[in-house]
């Protein structure tokens, strides 16, 4: 299959008012050619609203969406030429793989002698040749998912809207998938908009993560800067594993946790209550080897949580006030938990002290 | 020796429990079919000894043959007209949004709870030579002779379409709903136009409906009675009325037998033969 060239998207202040409710609310987004970008929030943030609105099922209540510079907010969604995954599949069950595979070309009257090779094609892609015959009922839900990306990039689409396609996949399944869908992005080079409350997938899969909360972007950024650096509360407790504790101002680098004093290497935001955003990975247990300019204090263990890979360790500040820390379960490291109900210093370096403003915006 | 798997003792008690489920259902079957059925056949055949006497007058008598015919035109054309009606009526009963789909249904439900004999003369009072339809037609001068709406085969396929077009709209609706909304979509977004997504998705998965629907109106078609009576004019002769007439009339029990016996086996040949062209069990019992 020809690489088709990913279509740029610009989303103009889209807005959608059901009622009372503003489902989205003045959403710009301006996604390059060949990107991959998630969609994430949680359910209600309005991320399926926006992807029924870019495949032409939603009319937007104001704004503007073009694709590749042209126009398309009141275009019906067959003629957009975009390829869509959607959740359950949406596989019509009377037709075999290869009439479903097919179907987006009989929809464009194509040369009907041109259709087994495209499908033969389209199948092989997804590791599902010689598949055409067999019926939907038969194909297990990962065969499912594969059919579905199959018809939709059989048409060549510049662009593929995917709708939590793996939600129904078991966990190892959607993980196999998830790296596989990357690969076949790069292969197709097609613009891909993906939508998922999954953090994590998102973040795997993704060269920039739009994340919504009710009806507006609060944050667009590539994975790295969204983790280390959230424009929010709602984004650091969203993304990763963050515990999130306020803490009060002491002007310049500064701040207080419950009577500790910690440093950060990061701006502070310049007014209103602020909240540190501590990721459960960033916080060591202290053995006196690690760096001196890290924020030290102490903490009573209340719980360990035996994860498998890792161990997550329950803590409370002297105060009563609760975080977490996750240790890898090989020997060193699980070594260094003191038992619980012993008390234990803690550090984090101000490289990682996230100093989020409270409210939202 | 064998042992007997307890999970097989424990399944042949739970089997016996269905059965004993569904022994009423079983009883009343046997009771009000099976063994009418069979005391039919033996009419039909029996008169002061065996007898295929009633059998020869229906396939030689010319009357016979003509209400066989008429009625299963009468019954073919109600038939396709309840789908010609009712298939929009469901589709929009099936995509109309709360309350209008309640209301839908409500207009097509409506007439089960008034008689088929009121009906029978409501529509006696609409089609009749001075009915409401003949005198609108004449006041607004589209017709200048009163039009024959009634008493005839015409009058009979109205009167029978109007009552039986629930049978149609019901069984369809219920299929239509079961269709996912998103195969819609995913017609329309691989650029399938509103027609083309109709015709190749909508359309195929709602025929388990449409053959449920046409198999109940042609049937309880063949069997109507009171509808074309009091609608024929006398002249619109269903095979129903010629059991009744030899019943009521002559007094011959054999002879309006033997035409229940030929209906219901035209009837069963019908369905085999359809059967045939179209695979019904395995369209029914589609996913």
């Amino acid at each position: 299959m020809a690489k088709s060239g990913g279509e740029r998207v610009e989303i103009r202040s889209a807005s959608k008012i059901y009622g009372s409710v503003r489902a989205l609310d003045d959403v710009s987004l301006d996604i390059a050619p060949q990107e991959f970008v998630s969609l994430l929030g949680p359910s209600g943030s309005g991320k399926t609203t926006l992807l029924g609105i870019l495949g032409g099922f939603i009319q937007p209540s104001a704004g503007t969406i073009l694709f590749g510079g042209r126009d398309v907010t009141f275009t019906p969604p067959h003629k957009r030429d975009i390829g869509i995954v959607f959740q359950n599949y949406a596989l019509f069950p009377h037709m075999s793989v290869g009439e479903n595979v097919a179907f987006p070309l009989r929809a464009r009257r194509l040369p009907k002698s041109t259709y087994a090779e495209r499908v033969k094609a389209a199948l092989a892609m997804v590791d599902l040749a010689g598949y055409e015959e067999r019926g939907i009922g038969q194909l297990s839900g990962g065969q499912r998912q594969r059919v579905a990306l199959a018809r939709a990039m059989i048409f060549e689409p510049r662009l593929i809207l995917m709708d939590e396609p793996l939600s129904a996949l078991d966990k190892q399944l959607r993980e196999t998938m998830q790296i596989e869908l990357r690969q076949l992005h790069k292969r197709l080079g097609a613009t891909i908009i993906y939508v998922t409350h999954d953090q994590r997938e998102a973040l795997t899969m993704s060269d920039r993560v739009a994340i919504l909360k009710d009806g507006k972007l609060v944050q667009i950024d590539k994975p790295e800067r969204l983790h280390d650096h959230p424009a929010n509360a709602f984004v650091a407790s969203f993304i990763g594993e963050a515990t999130l504790l306020p803490v009060e101002r002491l002007g310049g680098d500064s701040v207080s946790l419950g009577g500790a004093i910690l440093r950060t290497s990061r701006p502070l935001p310049p007014q209103g209550d602020l909240v540190l955003a501590i990721q459960t990975e960033k916080l060591l247990i202290e053995d006196g080897t690690h760096s001196p300019e890290r924020n030290r204090f102490s903490a009573r263990v209340t719980d360990i949580v035996f994860q498998g890979e890792s161990l997550r360790v329950f803590l409370a500040l002297e105060d009563g006030t609760p975080l977490s820390l996750r240790q890898p379960s090989h020997y060193e490291a699980a070594r260094r938990i003191p038992p619980i109900g012993e008390t234990v210093q803690i550090s984090l370096h101000p490289q990682d002290t996230i100093i989020v403003p409270k409210a939202d915006g | 020796m064998s042992v007997i798997d307890p999970s097989l003792r424990y399944r042949r008690r739970e089997q016996g429990l269905m059965l004993l489920l569904a022994s009423p259902a079983v009883i009343v079957i046997v009771a009000l079919v099976v063994i009418p059925v069979g005391w039919l056949m033996t009419q039909s055949v029996y008169d002061n000894g065996f007898t295929l006497e009633h059998y020869r007058r229906i396939f030689s008598e010319d009357i016979y043959w003509r209400s066989f015919t008429l009625t299963f035109r009468i019954a073919l054309m109600v038939t396709v007209l309840t789908l010609i009606l009712g298939y929009p009526v469901a589709y929009a009963a099936a995509h109309v949004k709360r309350p209008w789909d309640v209301l839908i249904l409500s207009f097509v439900i409506l007439p089960f709870w008034t008689s088929v004999l009121v009906r029978a003369y409501a529509w006696l009072v609409l089609l009749q030579r001075t009915g409401v339809t003949n005198q609108m037609l004449e006041r607004f001068g589209l017709i200048s002779e009163p039009l024959a709406l009634v008493h005839n085969e015409l009058g009979t396929v109205i009167a029978t379409v109007h009552i039986l077009l629930p049978f149609m709209v019901l069984p369809l609706y219920s299929t239509m709903q079961k269709i996912p909304r998103e195969l819609m979509l995913a017609g329309a977004s691989l650029g399938g136009g509103p027609l083309h997504t109709f015709l190749r998705v909508f359309l195929p998965l709602s025929l388990p409906g449409v053959v449920a629907g046409l198999t109940l109106v042609f049937v309880l078609t063949l069997g109507f009675y009171i509808t074309p009576e009091l609608l024929g004019g006398g002249r619109t002769i269903m095979i129903s009325m010629v059991v009744s007439r030899n019943v009521e009339l002559y007094n011959q029990w054999g002879a309006a037998s033997a035409v229940g016996v030929v209906l219901l086996v035209a009837v069963i040949a019908v369905f085999a033969l359809v059967g045939r062209i179209i695979p019904l069990d395995k369209m029914l019992g589609q996913k």
